[in-house]
């Protein structure tokens, strides 16, 4: 029976009645990463030095060490990233249950919203809302916060001003209820965090990472090409790095989509 | 007489560059003593503490009374010229590109007579000069000798030039544009006649306090520069490296961290990443080429100066990661200055301490205006010099270091 279910999916990726939606930016070293206030820890931005390109370091290979945070580029944020979810079992990267890697989304856009006010925040409302239109948020589904806003680039993605980001994102209670009542596998977004730029200022500080983090479910921020997908019924593939205690990891986000043509 | 030095032309692209050459080198252990003197501007010269009689060139015993007990002593400036010869032609191939050139032979108001290279507004035998120690382009110490009284475009006689850095028709790299001594030093660069002024941004994407009014001085231009990463340094100069005469690193790091710190390890290592090998970097990326073009034309490569801490000398609990970068640079910064030296590129340390800035707001005064620094270091470059102590700290460590360095280290850490 699987196996009829996985030849029929190869099938349609074949046949391209699935299509493989790429949610990642490139890593580089110009992608902005969170900002931290100076004296606290910061993350490092992606680096990648040469080990040897056909050279003397090496006459026939190429490849380079590479260096960053965890929460660089494109990246999953796993519950052991936030107090709330440190004292939960299976909750850093490397014991993240595989079958939590592959999972349903509902593509909530926003992207009007956002292109108006920077600071526009998801409400319980628009949630509800939306629902009204494509119906319930299926329980273990990724919400995913469509703002267009990984069409900008550089100073007007991270949108830095003297009182800190100003970025849009989920309200504090959105997050509570999408956890509590629809039992949300993880929230995403297309900008640095998964928080709103001004959410250390809500209560809950940064509500998503409370919520999401309290409850072992995960975040996934930095995504792209949330326009390419239907607002409910692609699959995400979302499988971070493989690292001992990891809270988190840059990754390839990838989204499979049934083409509606092909019925 | 000396004419004013004005802006050289464009380079013709189909000629050859002038490589670069340095005067003759060869020194005795004891003259490095005139070498110390001349790397921190001061006019030393052996005296006896026996018969106080100043004496030159160095030696190991007092010509006058055979006494062993000389040392290195401030000495008055000021001399006579009993002759001049003004050199036409010469064997030596560094001198051979400078023709013709003065020289002299001076009668100094303490005794010795010594030969001296001879500033265009000098005037003939019998004229009164004032001398100075210069490091000439190999960075061994040379009499200079200018007139007493100022002279018209005093600074543009091309000997001189040959012994200092004048920024005037220069371009200049400042490497951290987020630097609060990025706008006094492009200020004051721009006032000494730098050409053109490249100021470096990392993370363009943050705001950048300074940007108005940086952009506001002629001649600023920003470029892109993140000293942590390899490759931003690397493009900046196959952009711009070739058009880099003298290069400010204004980079630092300050990040208070105690050793015994869960996280002074990410402390130490971005501090070290920031400064210690954002200077590996930048030498590798600029230290090649600046080094090919130190003959390029009468404003060619020239200098390179970093802003150090005084802490690297010797650490400041305080700031114990800080120091330890600096300690880090300044010995990366001696190589460097070895390796330059081929082009006849100047390395300058300027050494400061605690600056007025938001990393040091607890620290008491006295404190160094950033301001303070970068007129230190053009200073430093007009007068052609190795090491700078700016400021009360810097200048109160310098002379208790040459004194006592065991107690320089013992009284930081109480």
């Amino acid at each position: 029976m699987s196996g009829d279910i996985l030849s029929k999916f190869a099938g349609a990726l074949a046949s391209g009645a699935v299509r493989v939606v790429d949610l990642t930016h490139t890593l580089s070293p110009d992608f902005p990463v969170i900002v931290m206030p100076p004296e606290l820890g910061q993350s490092a931005p992606f680096r990648m030095e040469r080990i040897s390109r056909y050279d003397g370091g090496g006459p026939a290979w190429y490849w380079n060490n590479l260096s960053f945070g965890e929460h660089t580029g494109t990246h999953f944020d796993a519950p052991i990233h936030w107090y709330t979810g440190r004292d939960l079992p299976l909750n850093s990267v490397d014991t993240l249950p595989p079958a939590d890697m592959i999972a349903p989304a509902c593509v909530i856009d926003c992207s009007r919203q956002a292109s108006e006010d920077a600071d526009f925040l998801l409400t319980v409302s628009d949630v509800m809302k939306w629902e009204e239109q494509y119906g319930r948020i299926p329980a273990r589904s990724w919400a995913l916060l469509r703002t267009d806003w990984s069409k900008k680039s550089g100073t007007a993605y991270a949108n830095l001003t003297a009182d800190g980001a100003h970025t849009p994102g989920p309200d504090a209670e959105v997050m509570r209820w999408l956890v509590a009542e629809r039992d949300i596998i993880g929230f995403g977004t297309e900008t640095i965090g998964t928080d709103a730029g001004q959410a250390g200022h809500f209560s809950p500080p940064y509500p998503a990472h409370h919520y999401l983090h309290g409850a072992g479910r995960y975040g996934l921020q930095c995504l792209t090409n949330l326009d390419q997908l239907p607002p409910t019924g692609a699959m995400i593939v979302a499988a971070p790095l493989k690292i001992q205690n990891g809270s988190g990891s840059p990754l390839r986000v990838l989204a499979l989509v049934q083409e509606r043509s092909t019925g | 007489m000396t004419g004013p030095f004005l802006k050289p032309k464009r380079k013709n692209p189909l000629a050859r560059t002038t490589q670069p050459l340095l005067p003759p080198q060869a020194r005795s252990r004891k003259a490095h003593g005139l070498t110390l003197a001349a790397a921190t501007g001061r006019f030393v010269l052996q005296c006896c503490g026996e018969c106080g009689r100043y004496t030159y060139p160095a030696r190991e015993a007092c010509p006058n009374c055979l006494s062993s007990d000389l040392t290195f002593r401030d000495a008055p400036t000021g001399g006579s010229l009993l002759s001049e010869t003004q050199i036409e032609v010469t064997s030596d191939p560094y001198f051979r590109e400078h023709m013709p050139w003065r020289t002299g032979l001076v009668q100094l108001d303490c005794g010795p007579i010594v030969i001296v290279h001879l500033h265009g507004g000098c005037g003939g035998p019998g004229s009164q000069l004032k001398l100075s120690l210069q490091l000439d382009r190999a960075g061994q110490a040379v009499f200079f000798a200018k007139p007493v009284l100022e002279v018209p475009h005093m600074e543009d006689d091309p000997q001189w030039r040959e012994m200092t850095a004048d920024p005037r028709h220069r371009r200049v790299l400042i490497t951290d544009g987020r630097s609060p001594l990025a706008l006094p030093m492009a200020q004051a660069l721009k006032k000494a006649g730098a050409a053109r002024i490249f100021v470096g941004v990392a993370d363009r994407w943050k705001p950048l306090d300074q940007q108005a009014l940086l952009a506001a001085i002629e001649g600023v231009e920003f470029v892109d520069l993140d000293l942590t990463s390899e490759r931003s340094v690397q493009e900046l100069a196959m952009d711009i490296g070739a058009k880099v005469e003298i290069l400010v690193n204004t980079a630092d790091h300050v990040r208070p961290a105690h050793l015994f710190d869960a996280g002074a390890a990410n402390a130490a290592r971005e501090a070290m990443d920031h400064t210690v090998m954002g200077l590996m970097r930048l030498a590798q990326a600029f230290g090649p080429v600046m080094r090919s073009r130190g003959a390029d034309g009468a404003a060619g490569a020239v200098a390179w100066v970093n802003v150090l801490s005084v802490h690297g000398l010797s650490n400041v609990p305080q700031f114990g990661v800080h120091s330890a970068a600096h300690a880090a640079c300044l010995s990366l910064s001696q190589w460097l200055r070895t390796e330059l030296r081929p082009g006849g590129i100047r390395v300058i340390n300027a050494f400061t301490g605690p600056l007025d800035t938001e990393w040091f707001q607890t620290v008491p005064p006295p404190k160094v205006a950033p301001k303070a620094v970068a007129d230190a270091v053009l200073d430093g470059l007009k007068r052609g010099l190795e090491d700078i102590y700016v400021g009360d700290v810097a200048k109160d460590i310098e002379a208790r270091l040459f004194d006592n360095p065991k107690a320089v280290e013992r009284e930081a850490g109480q």
